[in-house]
């Protein structure tokens, strides 16, 4: 059985301007073990998304859906309380900024054992032993003296390891990270993906990998869903996504990297925008910018079509072979 | 391709417009009460040459000197030593008429869109407003007209003209700040990280622009980034900085087919890539960049070197020509891979 299953999420926001919608009928799934990997440009609702499963979206947000089911749980029948014990224990979520995400005025391990003594407890001792031992493990050095650190004192990407210690704390089976390296060096970029992947490896949890840059998800995930303007057009195994991408917008972001322009003077740029939430256009979401718009796109919103490895929610998908050219 | 709009700047095709010569700023720093101060070294050492038409991208991760480096070049700050020679001219030395000059020469675009431009002004003023400044003679028409026909050298419409930052998204807002630099026709812009802050799609699109502008205006840039992939699309010249000195020098091929320093070649393994044929053995690079208070003996990497040897932790390497491009290493010969 799948650890986290989500079917037809939506989430809408009430704004002055009235109604508006961030994420529209998204199906996740995602398996004990398993990386995903969530790309999407700004406005494409990959964070609302995680933010709903964890139950964080905004008090101006209305989260439906069909199904959201983690580890057995019926997500959307319990109780605020009990939800709580879930998210934060089971299910747990590292964000973008580790400088915002810090509470400034408290030591890190403070805010480090603050989450072990509501969902496992214990003694001062061990709760402190136990911290040690997480920040050990993110690797943190001299992790006696980094407790009673403040934020400000460390790096960002020290920071960033604190807040990987903190999700891990209470062994959760699920963690999401939204863009838990964007903010980061490269070379500290490269360092805490090692690092995420060698405790999902070594603790079996399935972790969640939400980034705008492609080569990110292309070196880590298993499998790959590609959001845009809040829907899924695709969703495959990683390595098939990459090499033969069949939604057309999939390709033209693979297009537009740098790193694929060898030789040539100019990237193969998409024209216009992401829509905004409040000018989204009929039928496919990607028609205005899509190459190989056809009648039908303009009319009607094509579904998520299931394919053998995956889906896409194309009404005439690019063949196998193209796209790779 | 891109030039059948004539070019307003006469075409001296490899003019120099910045010749550096072991540029310096150090700054001083208080520790705190009773402790004494200790001397930042942000930019030690740089040498450089840069031509009209040409982009030289500067690479490295937060703390290496980059900013520092723009500071300097956009004359906000002096070089505490060295030498900076801007179109020929050393700005410490020019007259004030002479500093202005240099001043409209030089334009800037940042890395944050959002935060550049003056969420109280329109477009239309906001590009005006350089020439009220520095062409006094201009009429408030022809202002207008040239902050139009620059409107549509970046790919934005007449009706913009009149509108607010905000109404603008990300990518938009970054062609507006790419015309006001281009408002007084300079011949070196300085961008710093311009599309780290935009999603692939868009960034696509600036770059692009970027582009087409260096060969219609003939502009040089001084681009300062730390992603790899687009530096290695849109420049020329590559310089790899480490805490505020050059470790490695030279044209695009050289430095990133073949680099010849251990942090060059830890920039490049790191750098995540979609192809798998891209990809480099990542062989991790330790730790983080040092304090610049206090900055390794030796050479400043040899704490997160995986080559690192005796001799580094106390022989200070110096920029030397290896295989086609200058590099700061020791062992620069045994290391190549």
């Amino acid at each position: 059985m799948a650890l986290l299953e989500i079917r037809n999420l939506s989430v809408d926001f009430a704004t002055h301007g009235g109604k508006v919608r961030a994420v529209e009928g998204v199906d996740l799934t995602v398996d004990e073990g398993e990386v995903l990997g969530i790309v999407g440009e700004s406005g494409s609702g990959k964070s609302v998304a995680s933010l709903a499963v964890m139950g964080l979206v905004a008090a101006n947000g209305t989260v439906s859906a069909d199904r959201m089911s983690f580890a057995g749980h019926d997500l959307m029948k319990l109780s605020p309380r009990q939800r709580r014990m879930i998210t934060g224990r089971d299910a747990a979520m590292i964000f973008q900024e580790p400088m915002t995400s810090l509470n400034p005025c408290f030591t890190v391990g403070f805010q480090l054992m603050e989450g072990m003594a509501e969902h496992i407890g214990g003694s001062r001792a061990t709760l402190k032993n136990r911290a040690i031992e997480l920040l050990d493990q993110v690797g943190i050095s001299d992790a006696e003296t980094r407790l009673r650190a403040y934020p400000h004192q460390l790096s960002g990407g020290m920071n960033q390891r604190v807040m990987i210690a903190m999700a891990i704390a209470c062994n959760p089976r699920l963690l999401i990270a939204d863009e838990p390296t964007t903010a980061l060096d490269v070379t500290i970029q490269r360092q805490i993906l090692e690092l995420l992947l060698d405790l999902q490896r070594k603790r079996g949890m399935a972790l969640i990998l939400i980034t705008h840059n492609m080569g990110v998800v292309a070196e880590t995930a298993h499998r790959v869903v590609v959001m845009y303007a809040g829907q899924v057009m695709e969703e495959r195994p990683a390595a098939a996504l990459f090499k033969t991408p069949r939604h057309p917008y999939t390709a033209a972001l693979l297009e537009a990297l740098p790193e694929r322009s060898s030789g040539k003077k100019r990237l193969l740029a998409i024209p216009g925008m992401v829509p905004g939430l409040d000018d989204r256009p009929q039928g496919c979401l990607f028609n205005p910018r899509c190459p190989y718009v056809a009648p039908a796109c303009l009319s009607e919103r094509p579904p998520l079509l299931a394919e053998a490895s995956g889906g896409v929610r194309c009404i005439k998908p690019l063949a196998a072979a193209a796209g790779s050219a | 391709m891109v030039a059948a709009v004539s070019s307003p700047v006469p075409k001296s095709a490899d003019a120099v417009v910045i010749e550096a010569t072991d540029l310096r700023r150090h700054y001083t720093v208080r520790l705190g009460l009773l402790r004494g101060t200790a001397t930042v070294r942000a930019v030690d050492g740089i040498s450089f040459t840069l031509r009209s038409g040409k982009t030289l991208a500067v690479v490295g991760e937060s703390g290496s000197g980059k900013s520092t480096l723009a500071r300097l070049v956009t004359l906000i700050e002096p070089p505490t030593g060295g030498t900076l020679r801007l179109m020929g001219q050393d700005p410490i030395t020019a007259s004030p008429v002479e500093r202005r000059e240099l001043r409209k020469a030089v334009q800037m675009v940042f890395q944050d869109p959002y935060g550049s431009l003056n969420p109280r002004r329109k477009v239309g003023a906001i590009l005006e407003e350089p020439l009220i400044i520095n062409a006094k003679k201009m009429t408030a028409a022809e202002r207008r007209d040239r902050g139009l026909a620059m409107l549509a050298a970046v790919g934005l419409r007449p009706e913009h003209y009149v509108r607010y930052p905000h109404m603008f998204s990300g990518g938009q807002r970054q062609r507006i700040a790419i015309a006001r630099a281009l408002m007084l026709n300079p011949r070196l812009v300085i961008a710093d990280e311009p599309v780290s802050a935009l999603d692939i799609s868009i960034q696509a699109q600036v770059l692009n622009l970027m582009m087409d502008l260096q060969e219609r205006f003939n502009l040089a840039y001084l681009f300062i980034s730390h992603d790899l992939s687009v530096v290695q699309h849109i420049a020329d010249d590559v310089m790899v900085m480490y805490l505020g000195k050059p470790v490695e020098h030279g044209g695009k091929e050289a430095v990133f087919t073949r680099p010849r320093h251990p942090y060059t070649m830890a920039l490049l393994a790191a750098t995540p890539r979609v192809d798998p044929s891209q990809r480099i053995n990542p062989q991790i690079v330790k730790g983080e960049l040092p304090s610049p208070l206090s900055p390794p003996k030796g050479c400043a990497f040899h704490t997160r070197c995986p080559f690192a040897k005796e001799r580094c932790k106390a022989e200070v390497p110096v920029m030397r020509p290896v295989d086609g491009r200058l590099a700061a290493c020791h062992f620069a010969e045994e290391i190549a891979q």
